[in-house]
């Protein structure tokens, strides 16, 4: 399964980036083959629709779950549309290394 | 020009199109059923609702219920009678979720398998999780626009976005207050304009 993080920086050691819509880069992580691909966020200066254009960025990345600090109104509706799981973390200091260490238990 | 349709909520879309008539030689014109209609079936006589609560559920009124409910009964049985087709198709309707939170790693998630309960936390895996109910933060949001940087309080136009409206007199953009963009800008500098 893919899942989607937003970062603030291209490295593992990049903290969590608490916005969806105008993060700084995507992290998408495939849990199988233990993968992990930076895409920079086109939609960073974006002055309106910033959510909906990442949506279907990470969309068509074939993700399953999205980790970040907060989803906009447009956004969650969109997301229970297109039957990807959000989830929410309310801690702006988190690494993007320990959310994925998180993601690996064995449920 | 009439009012326009509130929006239904739904949780459970069907995972499947419709159904088809056995054993009919004849190809008959499909009848076209709504999510709202079969959502309204699926509340009523699936989970046994009451109308009151199945129209909460869906963020209607209770007569708007009945009357989709209605409308639904008697394209199920017009199905039946004429031996038509049943296709699930459009309606006004968008997809909500139910929302948990984890007591181990402080996250929040939602759950896509909307019939099944979750048991699981999505981040971390634990079993410590819960149900979240949105009535404590909804409640804090006021219908006021503010200044995220001198605090200038101005009272909400309906559809006038509060991004729109500029604070007089540091001249940058208002946010609603009490929403968590409020609370993350409430010590970052403003979007001068």
């Amino acid at each position: 399964m893919k899942i989607a993080i937003t970062s603030t920086g291209n490295s593992p050691d990049a903290i969590l980036d608490s916005r969806f819509g105008r993060c700084s880069y995507f992290v998408v992580f495939d849990t199988e083959s233990r993968s992990t691909e930076f895409i920079p966020n086109p939609n960073i200066d974006a002055v309106e629709g910033a959510g909906p254009a990442s949506v279907q960025l990470v969309a068509s990345r074939g993700v399953k779950k999205v980790v970040s600090g907060e989803f906009g109104a447009k956004v969650k509706s969109l997301f229970d549309s297109l039957q990807i799981q959000l989830v929410i973390l309310n801690d702006p200091e988190k690494k993007i290394s320990e959310i994925i260490e998180l993601l690996n238990h064995k449920n | 020009m009439p009012r326009p349709k509130r929006i239904r909520r739904m949780t459970n879309p069907p995972h499947f199109k419709g159904f088809r008539p056995i054993g009919l030689m004849e190809k008959n014109q499909p009848i076209v059923i709504n999510y709202e209609e079969y959502e309204a079936i699926r509340l009523s006589d699936f989970e046994l609702y009451g109308q009151v609560e199945a129209a909460q559920v869906m963020s209607v009124s209770r007569p708007t219920y009945a009357r989709i409910y209605e409308s639904a009964r008697r394209k199920v049985a017009q199905a039946f009678v004429q031996g038509k087709p049943i296709v699930f198709e459009g309606g006004k309707v968008y997809f909500d979720s139910e929302w948990y939170s984890c007591n181990t790693c402080g996250c929040w998630f939602n759950h896509i398998e909307k019939d099944k309960e979750a048991t699981y936390c999505a981040l971390c895996g634990s079993t410590q999780i819960e149900h979240y109910s949105e009535n404590s933060t909804a409640n804090a949001i006021d219908d006021i626009c503010i200044c995220p940087k001198c605090g200038f309080e101005k009272e909400h136009q309906p559809g006038f976005p509060c991004n729109q409206e500029i604070c007089p007199t540091c001249k940058c953009r208002m946010v609603r207050k009490g929403m968590p963009h409020h609370n993350r800008m409430r010590n970052k500098n403003c979007q001068k304009i």
